[in-house]
């Protein structure tokens, strides 16, 4: 059977660019151009973004717009991480930022190995429950006032602990990932570490983390950028201009009089510097994570 | 211990953070907040029963509301219309094996992870009707520029270009379902004399319905709790057109201290989207391919 199918597709391979080369070719040429196209519109904005944080004042204003400063203002760094405690405000961010992955990461593995590894009544029940919980995840403000109410009752507003806490019991859709990455381990090499005596908490620290890295460096990275990128949370919990992190912070730029649209561009190209670095550096874990999550 | 038992008590305390994260953080506030709904609450005095008041005000006094659910509507159709023909677009381009290929990639899904309230705050300037590049680079091919977010008619259409940036992501998930597509059956139909027009409607389309389907979800999702970008971008204005249901809810206990309007809005939006889910689950489970053939 197989090998009739191959021989078919062979010939119908050889066949076709005999009866139609052309259109093929045309097809490249026009896919080449829409991506060209595409990169452009996508460059722009951070290239907008990184040019005007390096424009004065005076040629930001100015009409044309000039397509790349004439002069360099390196001053705009020192103004704009001065203007508001830029630094302050970015290691509130890399605080929650690093506490929640923490959680996220910790708390979905341990979860989903119990998913995938164990059986017992009511488990598929409950793994429906993360998988409704994806679509829920979707929509923040369905939870918004219950949940603003019960962290102001705990006292925990102007504290990190409403954007940390939540992340450490477990998040759907990493679980779900880890799931899917755990069934496919060969399950005899826990049964043999087990059988060596060793306890399931061990097992889990000893063999399935270390063969289940990819995935785990998957959730790692989309964990932090959720939690770098997250904006109504820090909006709603933290109210104290000193618990800012850099998605309030940066709207100080826009509040006085008259915006600091150079120092704002400046700002917003150090927020997400670190997220481009991270994306180059990790662009597997990236790509992989993404496809991974279309099969839902 | 026996087995079975041993597989039950460990099972059970291994999903045990989520069993608890599921009735704090899920649970316990959608029930909260459909009693909440009941009430009149303003975060102090405990909640007082109103019954049926909120809903009532909502659907029969509330004008504001109603212009909610419309800009909402508006730009969930408009963002699909849109997003939908550009993502496939994308990906069929993206298909097309070259040198470069993996560093237009990267730039495509790059601003896709990245934080929107940064995009927003980018667009903002980038849409500047005097100083902004967009409406700079228009003039050049004679097209007058517009006052993109200053416009009650085109602020919500400036916002849903600002949602295409996200559009990396999806496409790559096409781009998956694409390349999944046996080569044999473009070459059987290139025998035949399909054009590359009718190959991409009659093998292409149908063989990614699953990824459409999830797009429209993921889609609507978006679309119904946008929130972020308008907050940054608009504040809701120019004239409301851009006061989503999202940032209303928001208002009802940020602005107004109203928590029990907010939460009858918030129970409304979860009996919609519930419903618009499972309505597109229904529509697509005749026209939706789950295997790809090969």
């Amino acid at each position: 059977m197989s090998v009739t199918v191959n021989e078919t597709s062979v010939a119908g391979r050889a066949a076709a660019p005999l009866r139609n080369p052309r259109p093929f070719k045309w097809q490249r040429l026009l896919a080449r151009i829409v991506l060209y196209a595409l990169c452009a519109l996508f460059v722009l904005p951070i290239y907008s973004m990184v040019t005007s944080g390096l424009k004065t004042p005076a040629e930001l204003g100015s009409f044309p717009p000039t397509l790349f400063p004439h002069t360099l203002a390196w001053g705009n760094f020192d103004a704009a991480t001065s203007f508001i405690p830029f630094w302050k405000y970015f290691g509130n961010t890399v605080d929650v930022a690093l506490f929640s992955t923490l959680g996220a990461v910790v708390s979905s593995f341990v979860v989903a190995y119990g998913f995938a590894r164990f059986n017992f009544p009511g488990r598929d029940f409950f793994f429906y429950s993360v998988l409704g919980s994806i679509f829920l995840a979707g929509f923040p403000v369905l939870t918004l006032i219950p949940l603003f109410d019960m962290f102001t009752r705990l006292g925990w507003l102007n504290t990190f602990l409403p954007l940390i806490v939540p992340s450490w019991f477990g998040n759907a859709f990493y679980i779900y990932l880890l799931r899917q990455f755990l069934l496919r381990l060969p399950p005899e090499l826990m049964e043999a570490a087990r059988i060596d005596g060793a306890g399931e908490l061990r097992v889990l620290w000893s063999i399935v983390l270390p063969l289940s890295i990819p995935a785990v460096a998957v959730v790692a990275v989309f964990a932090l950028f959720n939690s770098w990128n997250d904006f109504l949370g820090p909006l709603v919990y933290l109210q104290d201009e000193s618990k800012y992190t850099l998605a309030i912070g940066l709207s100080l730029y826009k509040s006085t009089h008259d915006a600091q649209w150079h120092l704002m561009n400046m700002a917003s190209t150090l927020v997400v510097l670190p997220e481009i670095v991270l994306f180059l550096i990790f662009q597997r874990a990236f790509l992989s994570g993404i496809a991974a999550g279309a099969v839902k | 211990m026996t087995e079975k038992r041993r597989q039950l008590v460990l099972g059970y305390l291994f999903i045990s953070p989520w069993l608890i994260g599921l009735c704090v953080f899920i649970v316990y506030p959608l029930i909260y907040n459909f009693y909440l709904g009941f009430t009149v609450y303003n975060g102090f005095v405990p909640p007082e029963w109103i019954g049926l008041a909120n809903y009532v005000r909502m659907f029969t006094g509330d004008s504001v509301f109603w212009q909610a659910c419309w800009n909402t509507i508006y730009y969930t159709v408009l963002a699909c219309i849109v997003g939908i023909p550009f993502t496939i677009l994308m990906a069929l381009a993206m298909k097309v094996e070259m040198k470069e290929t993996p560093i237009v990639r990267a730039i495509l899904v790059i601003p896709s992870v990245l934080p929107i309230f940064a995009l927003s705050l980018v667009f903002v300037w980038l849409l500047n009707p005097r100083f902004g590049l967009v409406n700079y680079f228009l003039s050049f091919f004679g097209i007058p520029g517009v006052d993109w977010l200053g416009s009650p008619q085109w602020s919500k259409f400036s916002l849903v270009l600002l949602a295409q940036l996200g559009a990396g992501q999806v496409a790559l998930i096409y781009l998956a379902a694409m390349q999944g597509i046996s080569e044999e059956l473009y070459d059987a139909a290139r025998i035949d004399g399909a054009n590359a027009w009718t190959r991409f409607w009659s093998i292409t389309m149908p063989l990614i319905t699953p990824v459409l389907q999830y797009q429209l979800i993921v889609g609507i999702g978006l679309g119904l709790s946008v929130f972020t970008q308008a907050y940054v971008m608009t504040d809701g204005g120019p004239q409301d057109s851009t006061l989503f249901y999202a940032l209303y809810l928001y208002r009802q206990v940020f602005s107004y201290s109203d928590y029990g309007y907010g939460a009858a809005m918030a129970t409304v939006l979860f009996i919609v989207s519930l419903l618009l889910a499972v309505l597109v689950f229904r529509a697509s489970r005749k026209r939706v391919f789950y295997e790809a053939i090969g």
